[in-house]
């Protein structure tokens, strides 16, 4: 699958509470309602500025912080079709893969804010298409991909009543 | 070659003789979600099309995070917790009952060598109980909810070796501070930590939870710690006489081994907006406060709420300052009432408001104004964490916060511990 789209750049340590604020994920289940708020702390005009299959990059650790699956979804409800990040907070990135939003670990120092990008999740490249730099990223755990290539952990339990994670 | 606890643990649940690096399905023995997580994992649960739980005496959801509800829409996903609970016949921990990582341990649901998943990054708590414990999200809790299993990748470990004595007026959280300032906010990244040597078995179980509780603040996936006699009776005392304590080997693998001298380790303080931007407290010390928090799952045990009282008795906070006590849970709660800690704070000052998580995580029961100043004993400084991205919080233990409260400003408690 490839994905193209735009750059958002954010830095280091971005945490679930920047992603989507404790006072607006209790209150609701309703995931359009939260993809409003994305980010809101640390850009509150975030959610008006992507256009559809734009990428969030940032650099160590994103997702840091709290168990919270809010944040994953409402990235995915906010239209981004990727983060991709130096690293990832464990947690986030298992919920990320468990609710279907492609997260891609690769060193991000070379992609700047508003760079359009181009994604091959099957191979892991990156392109940035302002630049003309190539990256690759390390891969998925085999794993993350079955459960990817399932739409993610409820419909992977569902289709096989349970885990299946070799053949 | 020799094991880790969290390889031998993992090896037990999952029948692999699992090494760093590998992945496994491993059977868990308890599984817990919080409000702010368990509505998005019955929704998952539902998706599922399970219709029950694997083992209901093996499932738990907790109201804490919002409780009592602040407004409809909380109530809403409060009311459908309610529901699946009566449902399916597992336990429901409603309003007032405490905050998950009080509640899990506190009433036996936890015991050495258990592998315990919960819907809440400081799930890592109960790695003081000699468990795996690991947070995880909604969909991965439903997961475990429907099959009693759950995948891991198995970490690498970090030991951290802290002998010498913690000098007087400096606690577990001064040093738990201290580590992560150390290592940093992803320090621990995909790894498991390990917390030994006699500064740590000099600790009450109480004050080691304090200590697991913040590995997540460095990117870890467990806090664990060796078994003792200390462990042992702690464990009996809240029901648990069974006991399978799991050791590391003499010939275990680590990442790495850090090795720490405590003697003079000064109270700690992390100051805005990340954990691991921690200072000694005479850095810090002077800085005018607003309001002070004592509680969350990290310092709001009857421990942590008698050494706040010790410094308070007789005293006055300071009138610019609001000083919130949050009690760990209802048993906590009603220690405090017996021993005399909840007259002594409220005389003080305090706003003793439920106990749960509410001021912590900045849905209701005290959010800060703009350019207020808090310090707090949460694990918690993010920007906007306690409801406000324009306060700047400070995170210290339950005797610097009670210092603080009295002075006005960050204050060194070692005064109150001269004789």
């Amino acid at each position: 699958m490839i994905l193209r789209g735009k750059a958002h750049r954010f830095g280091d340590d971005v945490n679930t509470d920047y992603i989507i604020s404790g006072k607006y994920k209790f209150k609701t289940l309703d995931m359009k309602e939260l993809a409003k708020h994305v980010m809101e702390d640390l850009d509150p005009d975030f959610y008006n500025k992507v256009e559809p299959g734009d990428f969030i990059v940032a650099g160590r650790n994103f997702g840091c912080g709290s168990s919270r699956e809010q944040a994953p979804l409402a990235i995915i409800h906010a239209n981004i079709s990727a983060v991709i990040a130096s690293s990832f907070a464990r947690i986030f990135y298992r919920n990320a893969i468990n609710t279907g939003l492609p997260v891609v670990e690769v060193d991000t120092s070379a992609i700047s804010d508003g760079d359009e990008l181009e994604v091959n999740l099957g191979t892991g490249k990156v392109t940035n298409l302002t630049t003309g730099v190539e990256i690759t990223a390390k891969p998925l755990p085999e794993v993350m991909i079955r459960i990817l290539n399932d739409g993610g952990l409820a419909s992977h339990i569902r289709k096989h009543k349970g885990f299946a994670l070799e053949d | 070659m020799g094991k880790t606890i969290i390889e031998k643990i993992l090896s037990a649940h999952s029948g692999c003789d699992a090494a760093a690096g590998d992945i496994v399905l491993a059977k868990v023995d308890y599984v817990m979600g919080q409000d702010g997580t368990s509505p998005l994992a019955i929704k998952a649960f539902r998706e599922m099309e399970v219709d029950k739980v694997f083992d209901p005496a093996k499932v738990a959801m907790v109201i804490d995070h919002s409780a009592p509800s602040p407004n409809e829409g909380v109530s809403a996903l409060h009311k459908l917790m309610r529901e699946f609970s009566g449902e399916q016949g597992i336990t429901l921990y409603d309003i007032g009952e405490g905050v998950c990582h009080q509640l899990m341990p506190e009433r036996g649901h936890v015991g050495a060598g258990d592998l315990v998943i919960g819907a809440d990054s400081h799930t890592c708590t109960y790695g003081a109980l000699n468990a795996f414990s690991t947070g995880v999200g909604s969909t991965d809790l439903a997961a475990a909810m429907a099959t009693g299993k759950l995948w891991f990748k198995v970490p690498e470990t970090i030991r951290f070796e802290c002998n010498g004595v913690l000098p007087p007026g400096v606690f577990a959280k001064d040093l738990i501070l201290y580590l992560i300032g150390q290592v940093t906010a992803d320090g621990a990244t995909y790894k498991a930590a390990e917390y030994a040597g006699e500064a740590i078995s000099a600790l009450s179980v109480d004050a080691r939870m304090t200590v697991s509780n913040m590995a997540i603040e460095m990117g870890a996936k467990a806090g664990l710690m060796e078994p003792d006699d200390k462990l042992k009776e702690w464990l009996a005392a809240h029901g648990r006489t069974d006991w399978n304590p799991v050791w590391p080997d003499p010939d275990a693998v680590y990442h790495q081994v850090l090795r720490y001298d405590v003697s003079n380790l000064e109270p700690q303080v992390a100051k805005p907006h990340t954990v691991d931007n921690v200072s000694p407290i005479s850095e810090v010390a002077g800085t005018p406060i607003q309001q002070a928090v004592i509680g969350t799952c990290t310092n709001g045990r009857l421990e942590d709420l008698r050494i706040a009282a010790s410094i308070l008795a007789g005293r006055k906070i300071h009138p610019n300052v609001r000083l919130i006590v949050a009690p760990a849970s209802r048993t906590v709660l009603l220690e405090a009432i017996k021993e005399g800690i909840i007259s002594t704070l409220v005389e003080a000052g305090a706003a003793v408001v439920t106990p749960g998580c509410g001021p912590c995580v900045g849905t209701h029961n005290g959010v800060p104004s703009d350019g207020e100043n808090v310090i707090s004993t949460a694990n918690r400084n993010f920007k906007g964490r306690m409801g406000n991205s324009n306060a700047f919080i400070y995170l210290a233990s339950p005797a610097t916060v009670a210092a603080s409260a009295i002075a006005g400003e960050i204050a060194d408690p070692r005064v109150y511990f001269t004789k």
